[in-house]
This record gives C-alpha cells, sequence and structure tokens, in this order.
C-alpha cells in the first residue's frame, strides 16, 4: 500500500488534469481552481522542509567543524536577518542601535536553540536555557523598543531599508559579479576550443562571427545584420523546430509514463 | 615552440588581462555604439506605442541578479516608454530574487518619471507614478506553471493581495480586472525556463499576445515561435535593449553597456581568429611534413 497509494493518487490527479484541460466548463475550471490551491498548501510545506533540511545540513556541518565550516554559518546568519528584516519596520527617524542589539540578540538566542537540539549532548540543556533566557530578552526588546515593531507581510516590512539595502548592495553585486566572471571564461574557452577542425565547425564558426559582429558599426554593419537576421529565421529556426517538436514529444512519453506508473523516479527508489 | 602554436597557446591569464583592460577603456572613453534595429523588437515598440492611455500591458519580471546587466535595461526601457504613454503596469516575478528586481526597477523609475522629457519630440510632463493606480505589483509564488495557469482563471486566486499585501480588489487598477482577458500585452523578460511556461500554459491556453526579452544565449531557441506568431516581438539581450532604447528615444543602460560589449565581442572574435590562424597553420605544416 506504501507503493501504491502514491501511484494511484498520480494516476487519477494526472488523468483528471488532462481531462480537465480540455473542458472549459465551469465545474472544471472549479475542480482546477481547488487542486491549485493544494499545490500551493503542498508547496508551502515543501518550502518548510527545504528550509529545516538547510538547518539541519549547516549545524551538522559547523559541529563538526569540517573544512569550510564558516560559510553554513554565514548562510543561516543571512537567512533569519533577512527574514527578520522582512518582517520588521524602523520608525523613521529612530536609531539604528537597538534594532541591531535586538537582532543580535534573536541570532544568539536562536543558534543557542540549535546547538541545544542538535548538537553534542554536553551542556545541552545549558544551552536551551541560555536560548531561552535570550529570547526573552528579544520579547522585551520587541515590546518595549519603539524604534522598531513587527510587520508581518506589509509594505513597511518589504520596504525596510535594512531589507532592500541587503538586497540592493549585498545580493546584487555578489550575484552580478559571479555571473560576469562567465564572460573571462568564456573569451577563454571560445579562443581554446572555437577551432575549424572540419566543414560543419567551420559554418559554426562563421555563423557565429556574422551573429556577434552584426552590431558593430561600420558600412558592413547593415549588411551583417541582414545575413544575421537569415541565419536567425532560417538554418536555425529549423534546427530549434525539430529541437522543440522533439522535447514536447520527449514531455508528453514522460508524463504518460509518470502517470502510468512506468516512470517512478519522484518515489525515490527510480 | 614556434610561433604559431605558441599563438593557440597563450596563457589565459593574458586573456582575462586583456579583456579587463578593453572593457574598462571602453567604458570610460566617450563614443556611442550605433544601433540597427532589428524586427522583433520593433513589433514590441510599435505594439506598446499604439496602445491607448489606460490600458493594460502585464510585465513578468522573471530573473535574478546575475541576469541584471542584459535584463533590467529592457525593463527600464519598455516600462518607462509604458508609463510615459499613460498605460497601466501588472506586475510579476516568478524567479526567487525577481521580487528585489522589480522593487528596484519601480523605485528607480518612480525617480526618473518626476522629471520631464522629451522624447522622439514629443514632450512629457513629469509625472508621479502611484502604487495601485499606475501600476500593480503581485509579487513571487512558487510553481511557475501552476502560477500561469491559474492566473488565466483570475489573478485573485493566487495573488489576493498583492506584493505589499493589499487586497487586490481594494486596488483601484484591479477592481475590473481579473485575468489575461483585461490586458493588452504580456511581457515576459527572462533568464530561464519560465519562458517556455508562460509560452505553453499562459499564451497556448489563453492566447494573449505575448513578447519576450531574453538573455543574449536564449535568443536563438525561441525564433520557431516568432514564426510560429506565438511571440508577437522579441528582445535579444544587451541588444535589443539597446534597439528598444533607441526606438523610444530614451538611451540608458542599454546603449551605455553597448559601449562595452561590442570592444569585448570585437576581442573575443580577434581570440578566436588567433586561435584558428595558429591551428591551421600548424595543421598545414604538419601535413606537409
Amino acid at each position: 500500500m506504501k507503493r501504491q497509494l502514491p501511484l494511484i493518487l498520480v494516476f487519477v490527479f494526472g488523468t483528471l488534469m488532462v481531462i480537465q484541460y480540455f473542458v472549459p466548463h465551469e465545474n472544471s475550471e472549479t475542480v482546477k481552481g481547488f487542486l491549485l490551491d493544494w499545490i500551493v498548501i503542498i508547496g508551502i510545506f515543501a518550502l518548510a522542509l527545504g528550509l529545516w533540511s538547510l538547518v539541519q545540513v549547516s549545524v551538522a556541518k559547523i559541529n563538526s567543524r569540517k573544512e569550510n565550516w564558516e560559510y553554513p554559518l554565514v548562510t543561516l546568519a543571512s537567512l533569519v536577518m533577512m527574514m527578520f528584516f522582512g518582517f520588521t519596520a524602523i520608525t523613521e527617524g529612530a536609531s539604528l542601535w537597538s534594532y541591531f542589539l535586538a537582532i543580535t540578540v534573536f541570532l544568539i538566542a536562536l543558534w543557542m536553540f540549535l546547538q541545544g537540539f542538535m548538537g553534542q549532548a554536553a551542556n545541552r540543556n545549558m544551552k536551551l536555557l541560555s536560548g531561552l533566557g535570550l529570547l526573552i530578552v528579544f520579547s522585551l526588546l520587541a515590546i518595549f523598543d519603539s524604534s522598531w515593531e513587527f510587520k508581518f507581510y506589509t509594505a513597511e516590512g518589504l520596504t525596510n531599508q535594512m531589507f532592500v539595502h541587503f538586497f540592493d548592495y549585498i545580493m546584487i553585486p555578489l550575484q552580478a559579479t559571479m555571473f560576469a566572471l562567465l564572460a573571462f571564461f568564456i573569451t577563454s574557452a571560445s579562443y581554446r576550443a572555437f577551432r575549424a577542425r572540419n566543414l560543419l565547425a567551420t559554418l559554426l564558426l562563421i555563423a557565429a562571427l556574422i551573429v556577434m559582429l552584426r552590431f558593430t558599426p561600420g558600412p558592413w554593419g547593415e549588411y551583417l545584420a541582414k545575413t544575421s537576421a537569415w541565419v536567425m529565421n532560417v538554418p536555425n529556426l529549423a534546427a530549434q523546430r525539430a529541437i522543440v517538436i522533439g522535447i514536447g514529444l520527449g514531455i508528453v512519453a514522460t508524463a504518460l509514463k509518470v502517470i502510468l506508473g512506468i516512470e517512478r523516479g519522484y518515489m525515490g527508489k527510480g | 615552440m614556434n610561433f604559431f602554436s605558441k599563438l593557440m597557446q597563450l596563457d589565459r591569464r593574458w586573456v582575462y588581462l586583456l579583456l579587463v583592460i578593453v572593457c574598462l577603456s571602453a567604458y570610460y572613453a566617450d563614443f556611442t555604439v550605433p544601433t540597427i534595429v532589428e524586427n522583433e523588437t520593433k513589433a514590441i515598440y510599435d505594439f506598446i506605442e499604439a496602445l491607448e492611455p489606460g490600458e493594460i500591458i502585464f510585465v513578468a519580471v522573471d530573473y535574478d541578479p546575475s541576469s541584471q546587466a542584459e535584463l533590467h535595461p529592457m525593463t527600464y526601457a519598455l516600462v518607462e516608454h509604458a508609463f510615459r504613454k499613460d498605460l497601466k503596469v501588472i506586475f510579476t516575478a516568478l524567479s526567487q530574487n525577481g521580487p528585489g528586481m522589480v522593487d528596484q526597477a519601480l523605485r528607480d523609475l518612480t525617480d526618473s518619471l518626476k522629471l520631464p522629457k522629451t522624447y522622439n519630440g514629443i514632450f512629457y510632463e513629469g509625472k508621479e507614478i502611484v502604487n495601485g493606480v499606475d501600476y500593480t505589483f503581485l509579487g513571487y509564488k512558487p510553481y511557475y506553471a501552476i502560477v500561469i495557469t491559474a492566473m488565466g482563471q483570475d489573478y485573485r486566486i493566487l495573488f489576493p493581495s498583492d506584493y505589499y499585501g493589499t487586497p487586490l480588489d481594494s486596488i483601484p487598477m484591479m477592481k475590473r480586472v481579473h485575468n489575461y482577458d483585461d490586458i493588452s500585452l504580456l511581457v515576459d523578460i527572462s533568464s530561464g525556463s519560465i519562458t517556455d511556461a508562460w509560452i505553453s500554459y499562459g499564451q497556448g491556453k489563453f492566447d494573449f499576445p505575448l513578447a519576450l526579452g531574453l538573455t543574449g544565449v536564449m535568443t536563438a531557441q525561441y525564433y520557431p515561435f516568432l514564426q510560429s506568431k506565438q511571440i508577437m516581438g522579441l528582445m535579444g539581450g544587451l541588444l535589443g535593449a539597446a534597439q528598444y532604447e533607441h526606438l523610444a528615444d530614451n538611451p540608458g543602460l542599454a546603449k551605455d553597456g553597448m559601449r562595452v560589449q561590442l570592444p569585448a565581442h570585437l576581442l573575443i572574435i580577434l581570440f578566436i581568429i588567433i586561435g584558428n590562424v595558429g591551428y591551421l597553420v600548424t595543421r598545414y605544416r604538419e601535413r606537409k611534413i
């Protein structure tokens, strides 16, 4: 039954959704709306599981002092801090010191709890008690400090300057930098690997040069732009269409295999 | 090792250094790159230009900061054009870090639109862009295929309130807006597979005009949908954004970025040519021996 129930559920709901797609009736739409709600609910549970898994893996790595154990520490601190910033609003003109004090106390309290629950047995009670104490201090700060307050899922929280600044000045530059490094690897790789070894490679090379050069200034710019448009709209389009149709057929085949219980990879055992 | 063999085995650090020098020199040099507009981009511009004030366009910001350099200029150029024409805009962000990108773009555009400007000879007064009146930001929800499908029925199914927590029914511009039937155009600006879902689950089922703004590497994949008229326009990478800025007579981040991208591309081409000259001459000599 443990294996049969998921198979039955997948078959019933998979078939139902396929039929629903082709039935534009009001009742059919109601069923779809109901099932979509369920998907969101399951998604939220998956998110919670993902968070718990991240915390477990990170804490285990920190406790065992494995190589680069400092990084999970940054991950956990960033996770809690961004959530804290997004759910709090700072009073206009208020000093930020008490706000930072509160987040620091909150972070240490959480760390103590995590150490207490997931760390080694030694001093477990001591850590839990310390965490509880710090959480009480944090609660008192939250109640009596008027320079900030909790704002769950509101404009004030999401426009909190700390939340916005952390995204604008840490998240964006970090991700953009990582992606920008790709330019160097592409340059080096194209220099080393892009060789006219045979006819097909030569054709690829010529097509790539035309497309890359299509916006260069000069009398040849417009001619290259026209040639590039032809490359994109004729040979490229034909090849891409074949790929798209192939992928589409592959998706239909895989979906049928999943619905009919032939493909069971989603159950974790292949 | 002879000269041509050396040409093929240049240390990669020299390649990196040259690229840095070229990018920095181009960034600080004062020159402009002429823009040749492609039909795919012009189709989007013309479509938006033909819309009447008050009509609604839907902009799906489906990219993360990693693609910001290529796609943010597209969002800026297109949305500013829409706001100057008094169109209303609904935003969603179906990639995890997308909400931050929309939030940043809206803050910058609100400032920019306060200034009076002249585009293509037409003077536009500066104006205040108001949340809920000029735009609505629905926010992020996971499982983009499901979200796209659900929005075809009603935005309220998965977005009962907007990103800032305001119920959709109390937002003035959303009062009579329920699903894709109420929008004039949907533009997906994306760096990933969300675009496929917009084509399959969105346009394919609900039949609304769809335009795409994509990273340069993705562009070639979507030409079949252009020919089959599933998408009505396509902006590819920084070049596409620069073309839109050129059409809107609003030079900005993309035109500026093109000054760096062009010399960098030329350097890459030069390296490819050097590598191939070395390869072909070496191969010719080896055959001769």
